[in-house]
Order: structure tokens, then C-alpha cells, then sequence
């Protein structure tokens, strides 16, 4: 499957589409789309990028661990949520919303970032332990 | 033991430090004993879910402050001991964690007011009890005692939950106070026979009493400082406490004293029988604590005695007899865990003249074993005073009076053992190797020993203030009831003589006399300590054999079983609830929609016909695809973008599962006949799920939420899409319950695919083949390579 095609389309697609999904992610709220579609598309990219290139590679592309970046985007939703709770005492996951520069900012913005980082963590920690060889996971060092 | 007593071994900082918690909280409860013993009932209400009426209410009255303060005031001394004697031990800060997590579950129990409320807390202590017990962990014997304790416990705590369930709806509240303010009795209630049997379940099965109590001697693997904690002054009174509790409300019933009264005394007797003939001084304590236990509810029986003179007394003698004997066995476990430390050993027949090393301790010994035979003038001789009394004036009299009296006679001879043996005598080789121990171990059994004398010389204080108020919560006292604690020269007084003389006699001729004991109870021929391993092993045969049934590793017949379910119970409600509809005529379907019906037609088929796995997923994914468009069609651009990449992506990981499969295709081919059945599954499937979306559709569609969300996207939510509002701001609560799932499923998957691989393909195979198909065989195997 590896054809010389495909890795040199991934290598352009790759970028693109990640772009696309932060695109995506951005208009959510008010135009179709948003943080769960948007996550499920930089997955796509992920995932393609795994298809074609060794693992190891793509793990020193992302730089983190997925699951810690999926786990980074659980706690980034529910700090989403606390900051109605502190800034007012409503309750958990009030959206609180704020006008700067005539963009308008709010907490489910951030929430919905954090839906996408819980995506596209989980989604490239599936892909990538499947595609690795069982020797070079840390965990089977113990044989 | 080596590693015990490093004097330089660094002192831990967060077991010391936490000292503080326990003994601020003992101040504050000892604030409280003025009113409290004026019969005031203190009460706190914690909102929970305002909007259910549900709140968290914690009430004190007599009988719960007298536990609280026996709770703080030995959890200060206990913590403190604790800093020193687990000096040098690996993973203090749990273990920190885990006695102030119990100590505060304690407090949660007996403070309670919502029944349910108490057993979440008696369920928490059961499992700080568990972890404590289990704390030595790498220890066999320590890992089974705490698992032992935490299911028969536990086994009778589901049974007591049955119970509170049962009496709340009897009685039509689930509060405590209520329960007791309203001063009735369920005794007539149609089902009291079943909530007084689960709810004695659940104290019987805590507080140890014959023929379950076999855990808590087990239990004494636990750190010293735990077994004198939670298993002998504190969580193990659990049950005790309940029953004092329940005694207004399920007392007064014949049912009610002679169940307490036989078991208990039965319980006092055989513990006292065992503790004498044990040789491990923590064993000999341990079956003094099932006495006691014993003791404690054999009195609770005879206080919930109907129509008799009796109860006063019996129960002012049992909430005695709770404080009297927290005093003198917290110490006396403390002196023992000295003991230990000091010389590595808890035998008693290698110890002996210890007082040369360990004076304070051996000073602190020999009160609370003084208090503990009853002796005057230490609060145990009033304690037994008015065991003595009340068993003799009530119903059981003869009875009640010769089970009190003979375990008295053996735990004389029991505190001897433990303040005699190991200090008195010349001094042996472990003795003379002893180190000494710093201040920290020699202060709680000197203070607690000192209480217990002050406790007995300054009665009336001890009596009105905490004695009395708690008896009340038992039992109604009559206005002004002075305990009498002088009887003068009377018949009970020379019993108490004799009870001194004979058990002083029995230590005296302990190695003729004991050995019959001893050999009767090894005799016995069933114990609760083997129903136990058979039950266990029973559990596990029938576990193994289930599994073995029902996991045959072949993911084909998972697959199926799960269908073939899905179907029949579908199917069967449909018939059953008569909801199967035929709409009458054709809805309108343009010429689009029939193309992309001619596509999926089309991708199923090569689904099911070609032979290569890589077409059948990409067909399918064509499928998915289809269905997306028929969304995008329908008006759902959001749904339709989602399912459109959910499926994309599904043909992408699942091209990467089946790159690095082997190509077994040949291997697995299924027989002609086994085709047609899966054939069948699937199309019963399809129906079904077509019939439930037939007869979902049939109804008119409920708007009244899509009107809200429709009108309150833009104002309440900041956004035109009114599914992404839904998400991120309405439902998000859902939302983030659904990506926490995700984030759990990542972790899980990334544990199973690291284990699954240490499996070879080879073996899988072999075993879809019925070569090897015993799972425990291929572990063994793989073990062994």
C-alpha cells in the first residue's frame, strides 16, 4: 500500500487538511461543523500520515504522547466549564461569553477545542498502536 | 522485622503532622458534651441536590458523641503511635491518607442521619479497612485477611442496605432522628421478621459475632496501630453501634433479646476460650475484642428486652462497657505493637521480665489490664458491676449471669497474659536483645491506662456526662437514674471475688487446664475461616467453568451471540408491545435518493460475495458514505459531514488492522450451512431494526425541545448552529461525559493491544483450528517459553 503516490500526496495532504480541520472546528458554532467533526478530520490526516510513514516518525512529529493530548483536551473542557463557576458562581459549563475586537470568545470555544483534542488523541492512539511493531512499545520490556 | 525500629529512619512528616485533624476534632467534640448530656439532640444539614429534597444530615445525640469522642480522642493517640511505630516503613503517605480517610468514614457513621447515609459510610469503612489491612501487600496471608474482611463485611452490608430499604418504606422515612423522634416501634410492622434478620446481618457480620467472626482475628496482620484502631476500639463497634441505635425501633421483641442474647453470649464465651489458649499476644487481644463484641450485644439484647425492669440497666451497662473497653484495648494493642517493635517478636512464651526495658509501657499495661479484669478501683470494675447486676436481674437471669461470669473468669486470665508473662519473670534472650523505645510508644497506653483509673475513682462526671446520655439513646431512663456503683457486701460482689480468684487460678494452672480447651476448639469440625475458602473456592471453580463456556476467544461467535440477542428481544418486544407498523402507502422518494438505495444494494452485495477483506471494507465504507448523503439530502449537514469521516476513517484504520494480519482467509472459511445461519441473523437484524424505525417515524415528532433550541440558540447559546450549541453549550455536560468515555476507551485500547501482542498469530490460529482450545493451557505455555 505504501506507493510512492500516495506518501508524496499525504505529505501535501497532510498540512492541508489539518489546516481544514482547524477551519472547521472555528465555524462550528455558528455554520456546520465543530470540535468533534473538526477532531474526526485531523484523525483523517493523522491516520493518513501513519498509512504512509514508520510510527516512530509520527510520534516525533506530534512530540506528545497522544493519549496525554487527549487527556490535555478532557482537562481543558472541564476548566471550560469551572470558568463560569469562578467568574459568577453559575453553574458547571455555563457558557460565558466575551466581544474582543468585534470576534466574539467564549468558553464553549474552548470546550469544543478540547472535544477535538479528545478526538484526535484517542483516534491517532488507536491508529498508532495497532501499526506498531509489539518490540518497541516501552510496556513489553518486561519479556 | 530488621527494618522495624531504624532510629534513624526519617521521621514521617505527614503522619505526625496529621495528628492534628483527629485531636482538633476530639476538642470540638468534647465542646459539645455539655449539651449534649443536658438531652439536647445537635443537628446539620449539608445541601446535596436541593432541588431532590436529598441533603447530607448529620445529627449528635448521647449515643453517637460517646462513639465520636472514643473515635478522635484514641485516633490522636493512634495517629501519634502511628508516626513512631511506622517509622521506616515504605509508602507512609498512603497509609496516612487511608486511617484519617477512615477515621473520617468513623465519624461519617455514627454521625449519620439518612440511613442510606450510613451505609455509604459503613461501606467506607470497610474499605479503608481493607486497604489497611492489605497493607503489608506483599504479604499472602495480609492480602486474603483483607479481602476476607472486606466480603464477609461487605456480603452483610448489601443484606443490612436490603434491611434499610425495607424499614424506610415501613416506616415512610429514611432519617434517623425521624425514626427515633417519632418513638415508634416497627415490631408490628407485616415484614419486621426480614428487616430485623438483614439488618442484624450487617452488625453481626462487622462486629465479628459467632460464627462469622473469624475474620477479625485474621485481621491482625494489619500494623499494629490498625488493629488497635479499627479493630478493636473503633470500626468493629460498627455493628454494636447499630443495634444500640435500632434498639428503639426494632427492640422490645422477643425475636429481638433472645437473637442478641444467645448469640452474643455464645460469641463471649467461645472468643474468651479462644483468647486464652492463643500464644500470639495480637491473638490473645483479638479474641478478648470478639468478647467484648460478644459482651456488647448480648447486653443490647437484654436492654431491648420487652416489659422488663431490667433494660435500664442492661443498657447503661452495654454503653459502659463500649467506653471501658475502647480505654483498656486501644492501650493494651498499643503495648503490644511496643512489644513487637522492641523485640521483634509477639510470642508470649519467648518474653518475659520486659519491665527492666520497657517500664512506662509495662506501668501502661498493667493499668488497662487492671481496668480490663475489673478491678477497683479502674473503671472496668464499674463496667462489670453493671454487666453483673443487669444480667442478673433480667429475664435470662441464670443464663445471662453464667455466660457474663465465665468469659470474665477467662479475660482475667487473659489480662494476665498479656501483663504478666511478657514483663514479669526473669528476662529472656529477646528481652535482653530488646532496644528501647522513645517517648511516642509508651504515651497513649500510660494515658489511656491513667483514664481508665480516673474513669473509675471520678464516676459521676464519667456517668452524666457520657455514659448516661448515650444509655438514654438505648433505652429510656427514668428521670434522675443513678447507677448504683457501689452495692455494698452483696452476693454479686463475692461473684466478682470468685471471678478474680478463678481466673487467677486458671492462669495459674494454664498449661493443664488450657490444653483441654485448646484441643476442643481445634476439633470443632467445621469453622467459619474454611466455609470460607470452600465458598471462595466454590466461586472460582464455578467462575472458570462459566468462562470457559461462555469465552470461546473466537470473535465470530461473539459477533453472533450479540446479534442473534439483539434481534430476538427486539423482535419479541415488538410483538409483544404490538408495534409493529406498515405504513399503508410509499413515502416520496426522489430519483436521487432511489440511486444512492441502488448504490447501497450494489456495495452490500460485493460485501457479501468477494473474497477479498480489503473490497469488503471498502464497500462497506461506500455504504456509509451512501447513508451520509442521504443525511446531507434530508437537511442534516452536520450529521452528514460526521458520519461522512467517521466512515472514511473506519476504512482507514481498518485497512491498517488488516495490512498487518496474516493472510488466514483459508483457515477460517465457514461451512456452507454456518453461512446461511449468519445469512439469516442478518437479514432478522435488518428487519427488525427497519420495523423499530417504521414504528418510531409512525408517530408524530415531539418539537417542543426543537422549538426551544431553536429559539434560544442565538440569545442563550451565541451560535446560528443549533447542533453545535447543543454540544458545547446546553447538552455539554453530556458532551464531556461522552469524550471522558473517549479518553478512557483510548487508554483501554492502548492496555489491550500491548497485551494482545505478546500472543503469537501462530497460536491464534491453532486455537480457532480446536488444536489447544483450553485458555488456562495456552497461558501455562506461554509462561513457560
Amino acid at each position: 500500500m505504501n506507493t510512492l503516490i500516495l506518501r508524496e500526496t499525504t505529505r501535501v495532504l497532510f498540512t492541508l487538511i489539518l489546516v481544514f480541520s482547524v477551519a472547521t472546528l472555528l465555524r462550528g458554532h455558528d455554520a456546520p461543523g465543530g470540535g468533534f467533526v473538526g477532531g474526526l478530520i485531523a484523525s483523517i490526516a493523522c491516520s493518513l500520515y501513519v498509512f504512509v510513514a514508520d510510527p516512530k516518525d509520527v510520534r516525533r512529529l506530534v512530540r506528545t504522547d497522544p493519549l496525554k493530548t487527549a487527556a490535555a483536551g478532557l482537562a481543558l473542557a472541564i476548566v471550560s466549564g469551572l470558568i463560569g463557576i469562578l467568574s459568577g458562581g453559575h453553574p458547571f459549563l455555563s457558557g460565558q461569553w466575551a466581544e474582543i475586537g468585534g470576534v466574539k470568545l467564549g468558553t464553549p470555544l474552548l470546550f469544543d477545542f478540547g472535544v477535538y483534542l479528545v478526538v484526535v488523541g484517542a483516534v491517532l492512539t488507536f491508529v498508532l498502536e495497532i501499526k506498531e511493531p509489539a518490540s518497541v512499545r516501552p510496556a513489553d520490556s518486561d519479556k | 522485622m530488621a527494618a522495624l525500629g531504624i532510629p534513624t529512619a526519617r521521621v514521617p512528616v505527614l503522619l505526625r503532622a496529621s495528628v492534628a485533624l483527629p485531636a482538633a476534632l476530639f476538642a470540638w467534640f468534647c465542646s459539645l458534651v455539655p449539651r449534649v448530656s443536658s438531652g439536647e439532640t445537635l443537628h446539620w444539614e449539608i445541601g446535596w441536590i436541593p432541588q431532590q429534597g436529598i441533603a447530607l444530615s448529620f445529627f449528635i445525640d448521647g449515643l453517637s458523641l460517646l462513639f465520636a469522642l472514643i473515635i478522635t480522642g484514641i485516633g490522636t493517640l493512634i495517629v501519634h503511635y502511628a508516626s513512631e511505630y511506622m517509622r521506616g516503613r515504605p509508602q507512609l503517605p498512603r497509609f496516612t491518607a487511608f486511617l484519617l480517610a477512615f477515621m473520617l468514614s468513623m465519624l461519617g457513621l455514627v454521625l449519620a442521619d439518612n440511613l442510606i447515609a450510613l451505609f455509604i459510610f459503613w461501606e467506607l469503612t470497610g474499605l479503608t479497612s481493607f486497604l489497611l489491612i492489605g497493607y503489608k501487600h506483599e504479604d499472602a496471608a495480609a492480602r486474603r485477611a483483607a479481602l476476607q474482611a472486606l466480603l464477609v463485611t461487605g456480603v452483610g452490608a448489601l443484606a443490612m442496605l436490603a434491611g434499610f430499604v425495607l424499614l424506610g418504606e415501613a416506616a415512610g422515612t429514611y432519617s434517623l432522628r425521624e425514626l427515633l423522634a417519632g418513638g415508634a416501634s416497627l415490631a408490628g410492622a407485616s415484614n419486621y421478621p426480614w428487616i430485623l434478620a438483614l439488618v442484624l446481618a450487617g452488625a453481626f457480620t462487622k462486629s465479628a459475632q459467632f460464627p462469622v467472626h473469624f475474620w477479625l482475628p485474621n485481621a491482625m496482620v494489619a500494623p499494629t496501630p490498625v488493629s488497635a484502631y479499627l479493630h478493636s476500639a473503633t470500626m468493629v463497634k460498627a455493628g454494636v453501634f447499630l443495634l444500640a441505635r435500632m434498639s428503639p425501633v426494632l427492640g422490645g421483641t422477643e425475636a429481638w433479646s433472645v437473637t442478641l442474647v444467645c448469640l452474643g453470649a455464645v460469641t463471649a464465651v467461645y472468643s474468651a476460650l479462644a483468647s486464652v489458649t492463643r500464644t500470639d499476644l495480637k491473638q490473645v487481644l483479638a479474641y478478648t475484642t470478639v468478647m467484648a463484641l460478644g459482651t456488647c450485644v448480648m447486653f443490647l439484647g437484654l436492654a431491648g428486652e420487652p416489659e422488663s425492669t431490667a433494660h435500664t440497666a442492661a443498657a447503661v451497662a452495654a454503653a459502659a462497657f463500649i467506653l471501658v473497653h475502647a480505654l483498656y484495648k486501644a492501650a493494651l494493642f498499643m503495648a503490644v505493637g511496643t512489644i513487637e517493635h522492641a523485640t521483634g517478636s509477639r510470642d508470649i512464651a519467648r518474653h518475659g521480665g520486659l519491665r527492666h526495658k520497657l517500664g512506662p509501657t509495662f506501668v501502661g499495661t498493667v493499668l488497662a489490664a487492671v481496668s480490663m479484669a475489673g478491678l477497683p478501683p479502674f473503671v472496668g470494675f464499674v463496667g462489670k458491676e453493671l454487666l453483673y447486676t443487669s444480667a442478673y436481674e433480667s429475664r435470662f437471669g441464670a443464663f445471662a449471669l453464667f455466660a457474663i461470669v465465665a468469659a470474665s473468669v477467662l479475660i482475667v486470665t487473659a489480662a494476665m497474659l498479656v501483663a504478666v508473662v511478657p514483663f514479669f519473670g526473669t528476662m529472656t534472650q529477646s528481652a535482653r536483645d530488646a532496644h528501647g523505645v522513645t517517648w511516642q510508644f509508651w504515651i497513649g497506653p500510660l494515658l489511656l491506662g491513667l483514664l481508665g483509673l480516673v474513669g473509675g475513682v471520678a464516676t459521676a462526671p464519667v456517668f452524666h456526662g457520657l455514659v448516661l446520655p448515650a444509655a438514654a439513646a438505648i433505652a429510656p431512663l427514668p428521670e434522675h437514674f443513678e447507677p448504683a456503683l457501689w452495692h455494698g457486701f452483696n452476693p454479686l460482689l463475692l461473684l466478682s471475688l470468685a471471678t478474680w480468684a478463678l481466673g487467677a487460678f486458671v492462669f495459674w494452672q494454664r498449661p493443664v487446664i488450657l490444653s483441654l480447651p485448646g484441643k476442643l476448639l481445634d476439633v470443632l469440625p467445621v469453622t467459619g475461616d474454611r466455609v470460607y475458602d470452600a465458598a471462595m473456592d466454590g466461586i472460582a471453580r464455578f467462575s472458570t467453568a462459566l468462562t470457559r463456556r461462555m469465552q470461546s476467544g473466537i470473535q465470530r461467535r461473539y459477533i453472533l451471540a450479540v446479534f442473534a440477542t439483539l434481534a430476538l428481544s427486539v423482535g419479541a418486544t415488538l410483538v409483544a408491545k404490538d408495534a409493529i407498523y406498515l405504513p399503508s402507502q410509499m413515502p416520496s422518494v426522489t430519483f436521487g435518493e432511489w440511486a444512492l438505495v441502488a448504490v447501497i444494494a450494489a456495495s452490500v452485495l460485493t460485501v457479501i460475495l468477494t473474497r477479498s477483506r480489503l473490497l469488503a471494507i471498502c464497500a462497506l465504507g461506500v455504504v456509509g458514505t451512501a447513508i451520509s448523503l442521504v443525511f446531507l439530502l434530508r437537511g442534516a449537514p452536520d450529521v452528514a459531514m460526521t458520519q461522512l469521516i467517521v466512515e472514511t476513517l473506519v476504512v482507514v484504520i481498518v485497512a491498517i488492522v488488516l495490512l498487518k494480519l496474516p493472510d488466514f482467509r483459508n483457515e477460517i472459511r465457514q461451512p456452507l450451512r454456518a453461512r446461511w445461519r449468519d445469512g439469516a441473523i442478518a437479514v432478522a437484524v435488518g428487519t427488525v431494526t427497519t420495523l423499530v424505525l417504521l414504528a418510531v417515524t409512525a408517530r408524530p415528532p415531539q418539537l417542543e425541545l426543537t422549538e426551544y433550541f431553536e429559539s434560544m440558540a442565538v440569545p442563550g447559546g451565541h451560535g446560528h448552529n443549533i447542533v453545535n450549541v447543543i454540544l458545547v453549550d446546553f447538552r455539554a455536560m453530556d458532551t464531556l461525559g461522552e469524550i471522558s468515555v473517549l479518553v478512557l476507551a483510548a487508554a483501554a485500547v492502548c492496555a489491550l493491544i500491548r497485551r494482545r501482542s505478546r500472543y503469537r498469530f501462530d497460536r491464534f490460529l491453532r486455537l480457532q483450528a480446536g488444536h489447544s482450545t483450553r485458555p488456562g493451557r495456552a497461558r501455562a505455555s506461554r509462561e513457560g517459553a
